[in-house]
């Protein structure tokens, strides 16, 4: 049994969706930062989630009869057809909020890479094997934060424990496992995200617990929908400014 | 006085020989407060040149443009941190330099006082902004005090990749659509005249240039410098097919050089006054990152302390979490 070139395709896409959005989210922190360094560091990984989604995007459309491209994909689909998970689409708050997202995500993404890095599809597992570089310090410099602005003052310790809460109801979706992903895990070709979860529960747990924190019941209700295009009311408003360009000159080349 | 004579004699017989002036050398409290000066409003100016630019990263139209501008901010950002770098050699400290910009005591490039109003700004941004920025900081790698020198040989690489990458948008876009050729039309309408006062007032209207010459601080005069990049840069208005905004510019053949019309100097004064359509916003933009950041400073520094705490205290046996 082979994969379909669409399903590969769909599936690039999905993992592109991710990446691309929390990069779009995280570039919009550039020349606002807490201090220059971070700054730089924190525009770097933006860089390389845009990177990383245009690889995907490049494998997608590869494989298009019609004519699709990276930026087709990126720039002229409408908010239902975009299959990333709702955590990456959520607003930056502030500097912990963000890094707290940035934490919860960079560690689904690492074991992820980690697993992709196996697939029997080659241009995934190449794809996988690069990103899965930069991942290592994300992860490494989202858990640095987290750790030090929970383990920082008091009031750092209160806003980032905030964050966490508010975030935790978005993260069991990480672990979801779409018809897509039984497909794809058939052909070896993707993990079944569900069995990323162990690996990400303990990781998370243990720099939470380095940063006094308090991990949140895992039996609270969980946001989902985002892998099944249905998405919070903050996506639209960030592809409304993202694909302004493109949209209003749809004859321009840019 | 006649000590001081004497050493100051001498270094300008030192800078005379070519020579570079190093942090810990002698100097005039004048030329440390000239170098300091420069080089903390050249660290700002990178620092604010920031916003005007990150203001279209979230509406690049395309992932590469986005990468692109994603990157050129961003080395803005590493240009602004190795100039506060440079400026702290001669005894001032970030934490005075950023505060005097927050309280609006120190200046920063008057060009980053105008709005960006449409992509085509990005490309006009790094073809005049960067290409007249690089006229000045070409002459500055050759600079007397030796970390401004060495920290511009650095930058200048960079800078001229941006130049060539907003000329680049530019080129794309006056050979785009009519309506992508309207708006780079309109950025260089807007952003032409900016450029040219980034050199600063005429030579005779600038009273530090003939000491910043002797002192070698400067190589070329503020007019020297703005009559290159007109001669550089029409041309290249005129290959992609756009039109300098001025009525008297005129190749001159017995000067060999473009005559350009008068430069409104009432508005430079105004902008650098603190009038300019943007200096508010960019102010307030910087103060809000600091203001915001602090907490995050804070618990940085409270988290440091607590670790080298933890270092220098015994590891207990009995306390698994001591170590």
């Amino acid at each position: 049994m082979k994969l379909d070139t669409c399903d590969l395709a769909a599936y690039a896409t999905m993992r592109a969706d991710d990446v691309l959005i929390l990069g779009q989210r995280l570039s919009a922190w550039c020349g606002h930062g807490p201090v220059l360094e971070q700054d730089i560091a924190l525009t770097n990984i933006a860089l390389d989630l845009i990177g990383q989604a245009r690889a995907y995007y490049q494998l997608a459309a590869h494989g298009s009869s019609d004519g699709q491209t990276e930026d087709t994909l990126a720039y002229l689909r409408d908010a239902h057809e975009f299959k990333n998970h709702l955590l990456v689409e959520l607003p930056n708050g502030h500097w912990g909020d963000t890094l707290m997202r940035q934490f919860l995500f960079d560690t689904y993404n690492f074991y992820l890479l980690e697993a992709l890095t196996k697939s029997s599809a080659p241009e995934l597992s190449g794809l996988a094997a690069k990103a899965i570089k930069e991942v290592s310090y994300h992860a490494q410099y989202s858990a640095e934060w987290v750790i030090r602005l929970g383990d920082g003052t008091e009031e750092s310790h209160s806003r980032m424990q905030s964050a966490l809460d508010i975030l935790w109801p978005y993260t069991d979706e990480l672990f979801e496992d779409t018809s897509l992903d039984v497909a794809v895990h058939a052909l070896q070709v993707g993990p079944l995200p569900s069995a990323l979860r162990a690996d990400w529960l303990a990781k998370v747990s243990e720099v939470l617990q380095m940063a006094t924190l308090t991990v949140p019941s895992l039996d609270g209700y969980h946001q989902r929908g985002g892998l099944h295009g249905k998405h919070t009311e903050h996506l639209g408003i960030l592809l409304a400014e993202m694909q302004f360009l493109p949209r209003a000159y749809p004859t321009a080349q840019w | 006085m006649g000590e001081e004579f004497s050493l100051e004699h001498r270094f300008q017989a030192y800078i005379d020989a070519e020579n570079k002036i190093e942090p810990k050398d002698w100097m005039p409290e004048n030329y440390r407060k000239t170098i300091v000066r420069q080089m903390s409003q050249h660290a700002h100016s990178e620092v604010v040149g920031m916003l005007p630019e990150a203001n279209w990263i979230t509406r690049a139209p395309s992932l590469r443009s986005k990468l692109i501008l994603l990157a050129k901010v961003q080395d803005e950002g590493g240009h602004g941190l190795y100039l506060y770098s440079a400026a702290e050699t001669l005894g001032v400290s970030r934490e005075q330099m950023i505060d005097d910009l927050l309280q609006g005591k120190a200046k920063y490039s008057s060009i980053f006082n105008y709005p960006t109003l449409n992509w085509a700004d990005m490309g006009a941004i790094g073809w005049l902004v960067d290409g007249a920025a690089i006229a000045n900081q070409v002459m500055l790698c050759r600079t007397s005090y030796g970390p401004y020198a060495r920290a511009m040989v650095r930058i200048c690489k960079e800078e001229s990749f941006h130049q060539r990458q907003g000329y680049e948008i530019m080129m794309h876009m006056a050979a785009g659509t009519p309506e992508q050729k309207a708006m780079a039309q309109d950025a260089l309408n807007r952003w032409w005249w900016p450029a040219l006062m980034m050199f600063g007032p005429a030579d005779a209207a600038s009273p530090n240039t003939a000491q910043s010459m002797a002192w070698k601080i400067k190589r070329k005069t503020n007019d020297e410098l703005r009559q290159e990049f007109v001669d550089k840069t029409v041309p290249q208005a005129t290959f992609i097919g756009l039109t300098v905004p001025d009525s008297h510019l005129k190749w001159n053949e017995v000067t060999g050089h473009y005559d350009f019309g008068p430069i409104d100097w009432e508005e430079f004064t105004q902008v650098v006054k603190g009038n300019g359509p943007c200096n508010k916003e960019r102010l307030a933009a910087r103060n809000k990152a600091h203001q915001e950041g602090q907490w995050v400073r804070d618990a940085a520094t409270a988290f440091a302390k607590k670790q080298q705490a933890r270092a220098a205290a015994p590891v207990s046996a009995t306390n698994p979490s001591a170590a």
